[in-house]
């Protein structure tokens, strides 16, 4: 892989979070993402899915240096500069914040309820100085706001006046008006009606091409992924088991995790019987994960050694483009 | 046709409207529909003039400089517009005689005469006893910050009587006309809640402020402050004060050190709201959405946490008046608080537990009558403001 | 066969600050026993409202339509005013379960009691009896070490199972009906497609009615027989699901369908349906579809209500401009 294309290179890095019952107990730490190495192209739509506690949204945070990295390396190539997230200076920062940007999962909560929508799409400009007059940051947000389908007068109200799609747009404007390269979009369109995610999905990839962005789209949501990203990374309990284009992965899918999972999505049609595999027990608790591979307990049919917990877990690359994590590799 | 459009006109106006709103707006249209709630505003601005202008409204002056000699214990002297001798315009009032001689045993009887030439009329805007507004006159301990300002000087009232006495509320033991008590006892009142609410409001937004936005072992710390602050018994706290006060203070600045005294033990609850707001607050994604831009942490207490908590602080801070003056008037009362010439309703109410106070002179206990309304009327309007406090949350009917 | 469950001309409004909302207009549906029926919709359709209605449990601002008739077991349970009447049909011949398991529970009490409790309201049996049935049920729904579970609190149970536990609750009092009001979509895909088959399983066994209440159009499609589409209060359109699936008629089903991501053409454009979801301050005269239709006719669209029609057997549909043409 070409250094230059990536975008973002992430190595091996895990994200812990400590955690205290009160402050004389014991400190316990929950690794919520565990030696996770992605690479992500310029220009490209990764998708990341999982289930609850798989460590997506965590991860996403992480590469946007809103979750402290307690190891690995996470590097951003913009042209000429690069920028190590896990040893980034201030005036770096700062920086950074202004190429990439997040967008919420629930766009009730994500806008401001007392600021006009004006001010709330303004607000990155004028926090990261990126206009000088008001009339700079006027113009630049009427601009976004017409690529985001808003009109003028929307500009003026409040929050209380537009519904999920409209919010969420308002979103996606705010994230885009400070020109960002990377879009993490968290569970985007998860809290909106079916007929206004595909509005939002249609919205997000024209915007790709419009503005050059690159796009890390979370979801648990596979088909949505299916349709709209190029690559497909598949979490469970802080790891990634397995990375394909997303074509190659629905079509071929190698990790028993993603074969459950593909095989659990409800089809539209009535005719079709379910034959979703099942996957027995509960997720681990991620304070207290299995060894070697974690899928282990629930796998529907590990060897002898993957029971034991003799494998350690790492992603080998079984196409090109196609990587599984050795566990399921060695099943086959 | 042309009806219809106009119509399409103000509804497309009127929604238009709803959706520019700013939250103030929509706080006080709601607070507008609250009848109960409108009507105690009502009632409350009233009392706040009364207070404000008590002064200009009273017609005489409620220390011992403007008793009157002549009218002690005096029952209340209501005007009339209307007697068997014919109907005046002017509101008038009996002249009171008083006889004593030896077929009353030597003491004072007042008999009401009633002729239409011993009447006396009630004048609009007469001249009378001097007062002051906008006067300071500041001793505090050391000579080197006392200071005063002059103020403007009136002499006008609002109402006056030709002749003699006209006391609407009746007079006290020493003369002093209950009705100018009254108002007074207001002015004070409302001032002492104001600079305790005052107080308890800055140190409530400082300490909760800092306790709820930085949490951690910051929050641990001043949480346990606030606890220790809160459970000061304020009657032993009181009574030691009581005693430390020296007695060469005036008592203008008892009344500054009685209402600082309130704020500063009235702040725990207060503060502990506004930690409770700006913890749930906090966690809110469109913070985190701020902090992703790289706004300080004053950008976003400013621009997103104080805004959506200023409606339920504009809440809690009517709900508190309440309590700064009852708390005042307790204090008073069992003679912890101000003291007399001061006004206040705790004062008023000493002189009203005597016995034969109780029994005979009935119109000591009028001023509570206000009271009760004034405080009523915070609470109502507290009440109101509340349910109209999150114009974003819908209201239950 | 008698209807299980018939609904007549249901008329929901909510008086409000704003005004009196209508919610629901004009629903009528029909259950058999051994059925499952969905009722399908995006926010705003009045599904919930729709299936409380069968259970008066609306906030107290509902207002119901004079010829509103919910008649369950040749009963109009709309009638229902007393205590005792109401106690029959909440928790007795119907239950129903929510979307978030974790608010379906008091946190303080343990699951056991909770439905033991449940179950000493609605039946005459000993305390002991109802302890047994209950770990009969939780062991029904597939929760492994029932009488374990059966002493913990809510809070210790992961999603899928806290889901399953109030299925258990739901069941044990062994209602007729059956409302299951989003029951899958705060839940884990693969969880939810072991909820569903246990849903089916348990209709079958218990020869329960099942109204599922979901926007996912996927899961409609695995778990019901028939569906019933609504937008905006009114049914759009409803019939067998194959049928509905296969061959949509009404321009707003239609959208549904094509707005779907499909898995087996990942190169086919998604399809949202145009325009927003009117606000039910403002609500669309005559068909309430007809600010985002495609086929949209002035005039005949915007003036009458259509009424649901048949358009097929098992299938209705209720657009002018479908029965126009047949």
């Amino acid at each position: 892989m070409n250094s230059d294309q990536n975008l973002i290179a992430i190595k091996n890095i895990s994200v812990d979070f400590s955690f205290q019952e009160n402050f004389l107990s014991k400190k316990q730490k929950i690794q919520a993402v565990k030696n996770v190495s992605l690479n992500i192209k310029k220009g490209s739509f990764v998708g990341l899915v999982g289930e609850s506690g798989s460590g997506k949204t965590t991860l996403g945070r992480a590469i946007l240096a809103a979750n402290k990295i307690s190891s690995g390396k996470v590097i951003f190539h913009d042209g000429d500069k690069d920028y190590d997230l896990t040893n980034i200076s201030k005036q770096e920062l700062k920086e950074y914040r202004k190429k990439a940007q997040l967008i919420f999962q629930d766009p009730y909560s994500a806008l401001s309820p007392r600021m006009t929508v004006r001010d709330i799409i303004a607000e990155p400009l004028e926090v990261m100085k990126i206009t000088n007059t008001r009339e700079e940051t006027d113009k630049r947000v009427r601009e976004i706001a017409s690529k985001c389908r808003l009109n003028l007068e929307h500009l003026r109200r409040y929050p209380h006046a537009f519904s999920g799609g409209q919010r969420q747009r308002i979103s996606i404007a705010r994230a885009l008006v400070s020109n960002p390269k990377f879009i993490v979009a968290d569970e985007s369109v998860a809290a909106l009606d079916v007929s206004i995610q595909a509005d939002i999905l249609n919205l997000l990839k024209s915007l790709r091409k419009e503005l050059n962005l690159t796009y890390l789209f979370i979801s648990h949501d596979l088909s949505v992924v299916a349709h709209v990203c190029d690559v497909v990374a598949v979490m469970y309990l802080g790891h990634i088991v397995e990375i394909a284009p997303s074509r190659e992965l629905f079509k071929n899918p190698r990790h028993s995790y993603t074969k459950a999972l593909l095989s659990s999505i409800p089809s539209i049609d009535p005719e079709k019987q379910s034959n979703a595999i099942e996957l027995k027990g509960e997720i681990p608790s991620a304070m207290n994960p299995p060894s070697g591979c974690v899928f282990r307990t629930r796998c529907p049919n590990p060897t002898h050694d993957c029971k034991e917990g003799n494998i350690e877990m790492g992603l080998i690359e079984v196409n090109p483009g196609h990587w599984v994590d050795q566990c399921c590799v060695n099943c086959k | 046709m042309e009806a219809k459009i106009q119509n399409i006109h103000k509804d497309i106006k009127a929604k238009e409207a709803y959706f520019s709103a700013t939250q103030f707006q929509l706080i006080y249209a709601r607070f507008r529909s609250n009848r109960s709630a409108m009507i105690a505003g009502l009632f409350l601005l009233i009392m706040i003039l009364l207070g404000v202008f008590a002064d200009f409204i009273s017609p005489y002056d409620p220390t011992i400089a403007g008793r009157d000699k002549d009218y002690e214990h005096g029952a209340p002297q209501i005007p009339l517009f209307w007697d068997d001798n014919g109907f005046s315009l002017r509101p008038f009032l009996y002249t009171l005689e008083r006889y004593r001689g030896k077929d009353t045993n030597f003491r004072w009887v007042y008999t009401l005469n009633k002729e239409k030439e011993k009447r006396r009329y009630v004048y609009l805007f007469p001249k009378g006893w001097k007062h002051k507004a906008l006067a300071f006159n500041v001793n505090l301990p050391g000579k080197k910050f006392d200071f005063k300002i002059p103020g403007f000087t009136f002499e006008r009232h609002l109402f006056g009587i030709d002749s003699g006495g006209i006391h609407l509320f009746g007079t006290d033991k020493a003369g002093k006309d209950i009705f100018s008590r009254t108002l007074h006892a207001i002015y004070i009142s409302l001032a002492v809640g104001t600079i305790g609410v005052f107080i308890a409001f800055v140190l409530a937004l400082i300490i909760g402020g800092i306790s709820g936005y930085f949490g951690g072992w910051i929050d641990g710390v001043m949480q346990m402050i606030t606890d220790t602050v809160r459970v000061i018994p304020p009657i032993p706290l009181f009574m030691v004060l009581a005693s430390f006060a020296p007695p060469e203070w005036s008592s203008e600045t008892r009344f500054f050190f009685i209402a600082c005294i309130l704020g500063l033990i009235g702040w725990p609850t207060l503060a502990r709201r506004v930690r409770t707001h700006l913890l749930s607050e906090r966690s809110q994604e469109y913070v985190l959405a701020a902090k992703l831009c790289g706004a300080s942490p004053s950008h976003i207490i400013s621009r997103h946490l104080l805004p959506s908590f200023t409606s339920y602080i504009i809440v809690d801070l009517v709900i508190s008046f309440p309590y700064m003056v009852l708390s005042e008037t307790a204090l008073s009362f069992i003679g912890l608080g101000l003291r007399e010439p001061v006004n206040s309703l705790g004062v008023l109410l000493q002189n009203a537990t005597r016995a034969d106070v109780l029994l005979n002179y009935q119109w000591y206990f009028i001023p509570v009558i206000f009271f009760i309304v004034l405080v009523l009327s915070f609470v109502f309007v507290g009440d109101g403001l509340r349910d109209s406090a999150d114009p974003y949350k819908v209201l239950k009917k | 066969m008698t209807d299980l469950l018939n609904i007549h001309n249901l008329k929901v409004e909510f008086d409000t600050d704003e005004g009196r909302i209508l919610a629901v207009d004009n629903v009528i549906l029909k259950l058999q026993e051994g059925q499952i029926l969905g009722l399908v919709g995006e926010s705003g359709s009045g599904k919930s409202v729709t299936a409380k209605s069968i259970m008066q449990l609306n906030a107290e601002n509902a207002v119901y339509g004079d010829n509103s008739k919910i008649v369950l077991e040749g009963q109009d349970v709309l009638k229902f005013k007393e205590n005792q009447d109401l106690k029959v049909i909440r928790g007795g011949k119907v239950s129903m379960i929510f979307q978030e398991p974790m608010a379906s529970f008091a946190p303080a009490i343990t699951i056991g009691d909770q439905m033991v409790e449940l179950l000493l309201l609605h039946k005459k049996i000993s305390k002991e009896k109802a302890k047994s049935t209950s770990i009969d049920m939780l062991d029904r729904v597939g929760i492994a070490d029932a009488d374990k579970r059966f002493k913990q609190y809510a809070f210790e149970l992961s999603g899928g199972m806290r889901q399953r536990a109030m299925i258990a609750m739901a069941l044990s009092t062994m209602p007729k009906l059956l409302l299951a009001d989003e029951p899958t979509t705060a839940l884990d895909v693969t969880i939810q497609a072991q909820v569903i088959d246990l849903i089916k399983d348990i209709v079958t066994e218990y020869k329960m009615g099942v109204i599922f209440i979901t926007h996912d159009l996927s899961v409609i499609a695995q778990t019901v027989d028939y569906v019933a589409v609504m937008y905006l209060g009114t049914i759009v359109e409803s019939g067998s699901v194959r049928e509905i699936i296969s061959n949509p008629k009404h321009p707003y089903t239609q959208g549904l369908i094509e707005a779907l991501p499909d898995l087996n053409n990942l190169d086919k454009p998604l399809k949202p349906i145009l325009g927003d979801i009117p606000s039910p301050l403002e609500r669309p005269t005559g068909c309430v579809f007809h600010t985002r239709c495609k086929l949209f006719e002035s005039g005949v669209c915007d003036n009458a209500v259509p009424p649901l029609s048949e358009y097929e057997k098992e299938h209705t549909v209720a657009c002018f401009k479908v029965n126009n043409n047949e």
